[in-house]
């Protein structure tokens, strides 16, 4: 990137809500049913028919702006945003305008150990489309010579939060989509998985001389359907505007598709030129009242969420990297770190072992998730504070553990790997070791320094291993000196 | 509201554009015509910005109550047959219709 | 006097004390129908058989002691705005030909369960876009006091059915006096209940915030009843009030004594007959006579109602009507595009006021204008609203002229403007969003009649109807069409 371009990234996240029912109807919301199974007069618009507001899905928004320290509008309205598309039944999408239901918070991101607040504007309360199928070849929307509708998914409940244009780079909008997914995800109100559309992101870039110039025009991007993409696609994006105005062109506002294949940003130029959505108030439907006593309640079913659970971490010992690490791992990671140092282990000890050989393991073994005795972690942690066991034979002792051999005394003591800590039993192996080779002795004496490592590896051989080598050392330079 | 922001009359329409926000694909001579009505309703129309309104609140709901939810529950849907013989045309348990964009 | 053109009332009692059946009723309506619908053309679908079933089953369910009320046996005839599972519902629209939705609107499922016999579904304008049912794309309905001339609209099948006597009651839909005024034009009794006390689901919206379904009957006490069987909370219309409902029949027989009226002075002068004000003032001597206070009061900003009313109902309408563009149901005009189909059906579909609704909310919810039309129009609402709130406090209930005419011949007011002065006396009480009935006291000099309007404060339907039973009998109106005497 040429010195003096500062890219301005604000991403907007729709989020299906996995309650039920539909957001204004009795409809199931599923994923991957027959067309056209899950539909009704509402949804489908049917004449005559009426929306009537989901409480759960008002219940979950008000959840996730207090997840992301939003302000709740004790009062706020829906409205219809008018244009007309194939698969929008009604024509008109009902969604929020002037007074969402949550706005100005914010969210935590962590990139290369920096920590950045990017600003929430709002997340506002809205309904899902139908899918249009555009037949033809490929697929693609230009080459289609037909289009197929199912309505399953239109009126399911989406929640669309709108950050404000904080992000400064490819990697700080991969980490903030990152996040929020993480936070979705355990407040446990989405599926939040992104290959089934239930968490998708548009991200609106542009790019200007220094952070105190005005913001230059902005380009929205549509279609990353990975983390990665949305990184890729933000990145080219960035360079491409770049690139456009250091050639003295200029950039146009547009609606920009990203295209994972070419990894290319191109043009979606549609008929559509207007955007004149004419909204007003959704009369239909009556206002929306959050009242304190409600919000309070919902705050108080909240979990806790990842940065106050590495704020935590942070407290019990646990070093920041690990600690960011391990307070956006999986459940069952999280619970086993939670489990073992509640059974006495040092938790940044645990910590490390967790995140560091547990992970791992998991890896090496191509498994999703373990299912561990914590209290035998615990007590191998301990075990190595007490110098029974090895670095590389607690290695062996988790591999046990972990494939449910047993606690850890039963693993180190069936796979002998428990520390010679007799130092009585390791002084006589040291002696008849230096009895058997007096060439070394006197090679060591004659000023040959690393015949001691020789010597070592013979005591340890004479005892299986299982004496600690430090020890070992330490007492041959003593005999020898 | 600041009432310099209050149209002049007589209200001029870009009634193509007008039309086409609102998906009416109608002939040139009756665009004409509807524009010429529709100004002279406008006019009369536009006399509520005669009222004082400052401070006014605008009436959403005329009996102004709030928080009517349902239930999350599933109460079921329609049988797909019979949502598919009311299409004009359907294919496979779609509806079908033309392609989104023109061919050229 | 044929059984057609009892009162629901005496139907009903005569269904109890075995005098006739609701079949006997049923094929009286049907032949009255038979007679006058090729000059009234009141319906858009009689469903004969249907009809004589549901009267055959509540013949039987009374025999067997299983009383559901005043409606059991009635036969009934419904706006075709209102959906009716299986049977054609098109709001008189090309749009919706042949359309049968797969629902029943919460009243029709409500006359169902109150036993009441469907005769079918009533012409209106299309859309219910309209003051003569001559907007429909079925052809117009005529008023049964004179073909000549228009039954008034929207729900002008509706009231010419309950006037020629093819139905003992109707329902109708009022978005801006769409029950009131043709019930005026065509001497029966409409009756606009409090917004959200009857359920809008299934009824095809044209305004949301100002359509109301309410009866149109011969009688006060008839509206009663039709009111009681359809109002009250449904959770399937979010707008639908959810609290207690008065008791609808508690002031029925209180008289006037004591009550004060208020007369709107703005409701008069230019554009208003002489007959329709002489007809008034008449009203008000007798209720007057008959102890009520009758003072005047002024609403200034009713003068603006029209102006507001021509804002936002079409607004919403440029929504609800969104959904009709040849996707999903209804008719399809091809087109090589999914937009140009959309516009191609839209503009074929629809009919001229239609249209010329649509295009006046798309523009008047655009880019640039909303505050000075949308905007300013709902905050006019507020301040009509809070002089209405204020009036109330020093009367019981509001009086005015229905309409400022009676019934007008076909093309009489093809400027769109005039048509929509025939609302200018109703449409305040739908921006309130209060209860309103018209009610017939009288002929002009032509034999064409007149109604008087009362409205009365929000839930306030138990006042408004002892009002107006006060004045249906103080009236004595009995006269009835000549094409009714000529069969009866
Ligand atoms: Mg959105
Ligand atoms: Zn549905």
């Amino acid at each position: 990137m040429s010195v003096g371009w500062e890219p301005v990234i604000g991403i907007e996240v729709h989020v299906e809500l996995a309650t039920q029912s539909k957001m204004f109807c009795g409809c199931a919301v599923s994923f991957g049913e027959a067309p056209n199974t899950n539909v009704c007069p509402t949804c489908l618009a049917l004449p005559g028919a009426l929306p009537v507001t989901n409480g759960k899905a008002i219940e979950w928004i008000i959840k996730i702006g207090l997840a992301l320290h939003c302000e709740i509008s004790e009062w706020s309205v829906f409205h219809r945003k008018n244009y007309f598309y194939a698969d929008l039944p009604k024509n008109y999408q009902i969604s929020q305008y002037d007074v969402p239901v949550c706005h100005d918070g914010w969210l935590d991101i962590d990139v290369d150990g920096e920590t950045a607040r990017i600003g929430i504007e709002r997340a506002h309360q809205e309904e899902d489309t139908g899918k249009s199928l555009h037949m033809g070849e490929g697929g693609r929307i230009h080459a289609a010579t037909e289009t197929l509708l199912d309505f399953n998914r239109a009126g399911v409940p989406l929640v669309e939060v709108v950050s404000k244009p904080d992000i400064r780079s490819a990697a700080q909008a991969r980490a903030y989509a990152q996040t929020l997914r993480q936070v979705i995800a355990e407040l446990g109100v989405s599926d939040a998985r992104l290959e089934e559309g239930s968490i998708r992101f548009d991200a609106n870039i542009s790019v200007r001389q220094g952070p105190d110039a005005e913001f230059g025009t902005k380009v929205e991007i549509k279609n990353m359907n990975s983390f990665r993409s949305l990184e890729k696609a933000v990145d080219f994006e960035i360079k491409r505007q770049i690139a456009e105005l250091e050639a003295e062109g200029t950039i146009i506002q547009e609606t920009r598709h990203w295209d994972e294949e070419a990894a290319v940003t191109t043009s979606m130029r549609t008929k559509e030129g207007s955007s004149d959505y004419r909204y007003f108030t959704e009369p239909d439907l009556v206002p929306l009242v959050v009242t304190p006593e409600w919000r309070e309640h919902i705050l108080s079913t909240l979990p806790e969420l990842p940065h106050q659970r590495k704020d935590r971490y942070l407290a019990l010992g646990v070093d920041t990297q690990t600690a960011l690490a391990l307070s956006s791992a999986d459940t069952a990671l999280r619970s086993l770190f939670e489990d073992t140092v509640g059974a006495g282990a040092d938790a940044k000890a645990a910590a490390n072992w967790i995140t560091g050989e547990v992970v791992a393991w998991m890896r090496r073994e191509s498994v999703d998730t373990i299912d561990v005795d914590s209290a035998s972690v615990a007590e191998m942690i301990g075990m190595i504070d007490a110098n029974e066991l090895s670095a590389s034979a607690a290695k062996e002792v988790l591999d046990g553990i972990l494939r449910g051999e047993g606690t850890a005394r039963a693993v180190a003591e069936s796979r002998d790997l428990i520390q010679m800590t007799d130092t009585g039993a390791i002084e006589s192996a040291v002696d008849s070791v230096l009895a058997d080779n007096p060439d070394a002795v006197e090679r060591y004496r004659a000023g040959e320094q690393k015949v001691v490592g020789f010597l070592v590896g013979q005591v340890m051989r004479a005892t299986q291993g299982k004496a600690d080598p430090k020890a070992v050392n330490g007492l041959l330079r003593e005999k020898l000196s | 509201m600041d009432r310099s922001t209050l149209l002049p009359m007589p209200i001029d329409i870009d009634i193509a554009h007008v039309a086409r926000l609102a998906r009416l694909d109608l002939p040139e001579d009756e665009l004409d015509t509807l524009r010429s009505q529709l100004s002279a309703i406008l006019e009369h129309a536009a006399k509520v910005q005669s009222l004082d309104t400052e401070g006014v609140e605008p009436s959403n709901h005329p009996l102004g109550f709030v928080n009517a939810f349902r239930e999350d529950v599933v109460t079921g849907s329609l049988d797909r047959d019979e949502v598919l013989a009311m299409a004009p045309e359907a294919r496979d348990g779609y509806f079908a219709a033309p392609p989104a964009m023109s061919q050229e | 006097m044929s059984l057609a053109d009892l009162t629901i009332t005496d139907a009903a009692a005569g269904l109890r004390a075995g005098s006739h059946s609701s079949v006997d009723l049923t094929e009286a309506v049907l032949e009255r129908a038979s007679m006058t619908e090729a000059e009234v053309h009141a319906y858009l679908t009689i469903d004969r058989e249907a009809a004589l079933d549901a009267a055959r089953a509540a013949d039987a369910e009374l025999a067997a002691g299983e009383d559901r009320g005043m409606l059991h046996g009635i036969p009934i005839a419904l706006k075709d705005n209102m959906c009716q599972r299986g049977v054609e519902t098109t709001a008189a629209s090309q749009i919706l030909a042949g359309y049968r939705p797969p629902y029943d609107a919460t009243v029709v499922t409500r006359l169902r369960d109150a036993g009441a016999v469907l005769i079918g579904k009533a012409n209106l304008d299309e859309f219910a876009m309209g003051s003569s049912t001559e907007n429909s794309a079925y052809g117009p309905s005529r008023n049964p006091w004179d073909t000549g001339r228009v039954p008034g609209g929207s729900s002008g099948g509706s009231a010419a059915a309950v006037a020629a006597g093819s139905a003992l009651g109707a329902l109708g839909s009022d978005t801006g006096g769409s029950i009131r005024q043709p019930g005026s034009l065509c001497g029966v009794v409409g009756m606009k209940p409090t917004y959200g006390t009857v359920s809008r689901y299934g009824l095809i919206a044209f305004a949301s915030s100002l359509d109301q379904i309410g009866p149109i009957t011969r009688t006060v006490d008839d509206a009663v009843a039709v009111l009681e069987s359809i109002s009250g909370h449904d959770p399937l219309d979010a707008t639908s009030w959810a609290g207690d409902y008065p008791d609808l029949t508690s002031e029925i027989d209180a008289g006037v004594a004591g009550k004060r009226i208020g007369v709107v002075s703005e409701f008069a002068g230019e554009g208003y007959e002489p007959a329709v004000t002489g007809a008034l003032s008449h009203t008000l001597d007798q209720l007057s006579d008959a102890g009520a206070e009758v003072v005047e009061v002024s609403l200034p900003t009713v003068e603006l109602a029209l102006s507001a009313y021509y804002l936002i109902a079409p607004a919403e309408c440029s929504a609800n009507l969104a959904r009709f563009d040849g996707m999903r149901y209804g008719l399809r005009v091809d087109g090589e595009t999914t937009e140009e189909l959309m516009a191609r059906t839209r503009a074929r579909g629809f009919g001229p006021e239609v249209i010329r609704r649509i295009l006046l909310g798309t523009y008047a919810l655009s880019a640039g204008y909303y505050d000075a039309f949308y905007g300013q129009a709902h905050k006019a609402r507020t301040v009509l609203r809070t002089e209405f709130a204020a009036a109330y406090e020093k009367v019981d209930v509001l009086m005015s002229p229905t309409s400022p005419t009676v019934a007008f011949p076909f093309d009489a007011k093809s400027d769109p403007l005039s048509m929509y002065l025939s609302d200018v006396c109703t449409i305040p009480s739908n921006l309130s969003g209060d209860p309103a009935i018209s009610v017939p006291v009288g002929l002009d000099g032509r034999g064409l009649p007149i109604g008087v309007q009362v409205m009365a404060p929000a839930m306030g339907e138990p006042v408004l109807f002892g009002v107006a039973k006060t004045i249906e009998r103080l009236a004595g109106f009995d006269a009835r069409p000549a094409m009714v005497e000529e069969l009866a």
